[in-house]
């Protein structure tokens, strides 16, 4: 295999890292006044995320950072033609992280509505968003040689949102919620895990019928029938319904597994249906950003796969093991005066 | 302004805000890790109430400095992505291992740290802080050898057909000489940041009757660390001005506004004037210091702006290769001057409590104290500002301008929204993030809860010591 080839797979695993990861971390934000009756319920929820969601944040990060690193001309072109949607994506994770980590530290009930708002609204703009940014990328996006011989994106901000990219949006904000619903049955107890099994059930359906479309129209757009990105279709699908079945019989790690499991093959899916190319071209495939015209040299690729090589499995050790000491069931009954913040006066 | 202003400013803003927060990040959490330890070994619960206090400021300090940071992590390919194209070989490396070995210790570690207190043992609670400490430095290397080969690349070939650098030698990207000196005046930087920080807030505690037993020590923890890592600033600067000299002698001539060639020649602390090369009203010299600074000889000869962009010229084509005198002349002036005036304070404080001595009660040394957290986070920014815009016209010194490196398909008008838009909501940041830090100041540290009460536990029962 291609250091070439490599680096397209691990950026593709660091991708499915983050949407597993962050993607429950939305979907337990936008759900935060959905599955809470009180201030107990909201902290329960939050601190369920507490101590991990920075953590899987990273994995952004770190698929931005290898992207620069071993497909700068990827790097460039999509960050630079697909800009206002990664500012509000941007913005979103601004205000999230700072959301998480004030609103419960002071006790004021209009300050805690204000970042719950936030929260809410901050974890449904990049739910929504990464899925119109990557469905755009599979469909194609008008991407032309530039005077000095760069292949730029020449498409604006509104050819963005085309119907199958929407759909996209759709996708991965209502599995975003169904994943972030099955996380908190998961990890808590009592009414939330309740209320959040209830959701995941009605969200998991949404869910299935707006992946099931987005897969035909993907399998049809295709320029011609691909037997592994078919396979890899059904698959998808197969898992979800498992998972959906999962939580139908209250076995909520199960459905953590199968929901985790269909958001990577999902990903899988859609960068098996791009390569060798990692950006193609709406215009004429001689536009197209490829794994061989976009890459980094294979010196460069060779040092960042001797890092990645040893790195990524001490990172999934340590993270895992994060997992681990947090892996107890957080119930309401245990936030300890959740009226009271840390920072508050009462508190002393 | 057009989309290349637009764009330089909106790094700016960005990147000065961004490390506002950085060098207390990473000196607080040693510090904090410092008292931890502290109370591990000897179990004075002192220790463990200053460890909660600043812990809780670190992390009101550490939330704006990670979601600012994803912002730098983005904004190389949204607004200068002609510079990610031209570097990216070379530059994308570091910047992905700094993801791949520290920003995951430092968050991993963090979540364990702020949440782990009833569910680790003592021992290893103590290590998260420790480790996510590490991955704070580790992250200021890989970041500053990126920054270090913009100054000074090395490592690296030109591929005139791609028309991009292209890597030879991560070795040489990561250890050359102007890695390692940006390194180690950086890291005392965030220690005399932090140590000032801790001093200001300890002294007002002193002062307001609140925890003296534990704001003492914490006092002379902070003036201790100020005064020692100022000393190490300056000793690595010193080194830092040769370095510069001998890779980037415009930017030490604009340092001192020098236009003409000098031999043995002389450091002004102030000059009042344009700085455009002709004569000031009034100047303050210190004689043939600027040659001692430049290159540790008093009569040695310093180019002057003038005979450098004659060379200039000659090398890479007609062109201006001068940059912003007057504010490399300023920016360095106050990095300077912001730093003695902490180190100062932090003399005289630590001489008037010597051998239990009391703190001057005056208002005037209550304001100083509270102004103090803030006097080096100034001369850090002014430190950046100069080191950064004392280089223009060039990203990379000798190969890239900054005026190439911009985003050819983003309009101004994309840039100065996105732009309004992170000014105004940094701005409602720091006002929150000094809202906070002030109330945990007002309230001072909490009496200590006993989280080895069984009251507490991990069971489902029991309550949590740590909920969000």
């Amino acid at each position: 295999m291609s250091f070439q080839t490599t680096w397209f797979l691990l950026i593709a695993v660091l991708w499915v890292g983050y949407f597993i990861l962050e993607g429950f971390d939305f979907g337990v934000g936008v759900l935060l006044p959905f599955v809470s009756k009180n201030e107990a319920d909201r902290r329960a929820v939050l601190t369920t995320l507490g101590p991990v969601w920075d953590g899987n944040e990273v994995w952004v990060l770190v698929a931005g950072g290898a992207t620069f690193a071993a497909f700068p001309e990827w790097y460039a072109t999509l960050f630079s033609g697909f800009y206002l949607p990664l500012f509000l994506i941007l913005t979103s994770l601004i205000v999230r992280g700072v959301a998480f980590e004030y609103r419960s530290k002071y006790g004021k009930a209009q300050w805690r509505q204000r970042w719950d708002i936030a929260i809410v609204i901050a974890s449904f703009i990049p739910a929504l968003l990464w899925g119109v940014a990557f469905a755009n990328i599979v469909r194609g996006v008008p991407i032309e040689m530039s005077a000095d011989k760069n292949l730029e994106y020449v498409g604006g901000f509104f050819n963005l949102l085309n119907p199958y990219a929407l759909l996209g949006g759709v996708v991965t904000l209502t599995v975003f919620l169904t994943h972030g619903a099955v996380f908190l049955a998961l990890k808590t107890d009592g009414g939330i895990r309740e209320r959040s099994r209830a959701l995941a059930l009605k969200l998991g359906l949404v869910a299935a019928v707006a992946a099931v479309a987005f897969l035909v129209w993907t399998n049809v757009m295709l320029p011609e029938f691909n037997g592994l990105v078919f396979g890899l279709s059904i698959l998808v699908a197969v898992l979800w319904l498992s998972g959906l079945f999962a939580v139908l019989k209250v076995r909520e790690g199960w459905a953590f597994i199968f929901s985790a499991a269909t958001i990577a093959t999902f990903v899988a899916t859609l960068f098996y249906a791009l390569y060798p190319r990692v950006m193609p071209s709406s215009i004429s495939s001689e536009f197209d950003l490829t794994i061989t015209n976009a890459s980094s040299t294979p010196y460069t690729l060779k040092v960042m796969t001797i890092v990645a090589v040893i790195m990524t499995p001490l990172v999934l050790i340590y993270q895992g093991w994060t997992y681990w000491v947090f892996r107890k069931r957080v119930s309401a009954s245990q936030i300890h005066n959740p009226e009271v913040g840390m920072l508050d006066k009462a508190w002393h | 302004m057009n989309a290349l202003d637009l764009a330089r400013w909106q790094f700016a803003i960005t990147t000065v805000y961004h490390f506002l927060f950085v060098p207390i990040t990473i000196g607080l959490g040693f510090l904090v890790a410092g008292l931890q330890t502290a109370w591990y070994r000897n179990g004075n619960l002192k220790y463990l109430r200053a460890t909660k206090f600043f812990g809780k400021l670190f992390l009101i300090n550490f939330a704006i400095g990670v979601v600012t940071g994803i912002v730098q992590e983005f904004q190389f390919g949204m607004n200068w992505s002609s510079y990610s194209r031209f570097v990216g070989d070379i530059f994308g490396a570091p910047l992905a291992m700094e993801g791949l070995l520290a920003f995951f210790l430092e968050s991993t570690f963090l979540g364990l740290w702020i949440f782990g207190w009833d569910r680790l043992p003592k021992k290893v609670h103590l290590a998260t802080i420790w480790l996510a400490s590490f991955g704070t430095v580790l992250s200021a290397y890989f970041i500053l050898a990126a920054n270090a080969w913009m100054q000074h690349p090395v490592g690296y070939v030109i591929n005139a057909e791609k028309h991009r650098a292209e890597l030879t030698s991560i070795v040489e990207v990561l250890t050359q000489k102007t890695a390692v000196v940006t390194f180690l005046h950086t890291i005392p930087s965030a220690a005399f940041a932090a140590g000032a920080f801790m001093a200001g807030i300890s002294a007002y505690l002193i002062l307001k009757k609140k925890d003296v037993e534990m704001a003492r020590p914490t006092l002379k923890l902070g003036l201790v660390t100020v005064i020692i890592s100022f000393l190490l600033v300056s000793i690595t600067g010193d080194v830092i001005g040769k370095v510069m000299t001998e890779q980037q002698p415009m930017k030490m001539a604009a340092a001192e506004a020098l236009y003409d060639t000098t031999e043995s020649a002389p450091f002004s602390i102030l000059t009042v004037g344009t700085l455009d090369g002709s004569r000031s009203v009034f100047q303050i010299d210190i004689p043939t210091m600027l040659s001692f600074l430049a290159t540790g000889d008093f009569g040695a000869t310093v180019k002057g702006v003038n005979d450098l962009e004659a060379e200039y010229d000659q090398t890479y084509g007609p062109g201006d290769y001068t940059p912003n005198i007057p504010l490399a002349y300023w920016s360095f002036r106050l990095m300077i001057g912001f730093g003695a005036i902490a180190f100062f304070l932090a003399i005289f404080t630590l001489w008037r409590t010597r051998k239990g001595g009391e703190l001057p009660q005056s208002k005037w040394f209550l304001r100083s104290m509270l102004t103090m957290p803030f006097i080096p986070l100034a001369a850090i920014s002014f430190g950046w500002i100069f080191t950064e815009t004392a280089r223009q016209p060039w990203t990379v010194f000798g190969l890239a301008k900054t005026a190439d490196g911009v985003s050819a398909v983003v309009s101004a008008g994309s840039v100065l929204f996105t732009m309004i838009v992170f000014t105004l909501l940094y701005g409602v940041l720091a006002v929150i993030e000094v809202g906070l830090t002030l109330k945990v100041i007002k309230n001072g540290p909490a009496p200590e809860v006993d989280y080895e009460n069984p009251q507490f536990g991990g069971s489902s029962d029991k309550p949590l010591v740590m909920s969000y």
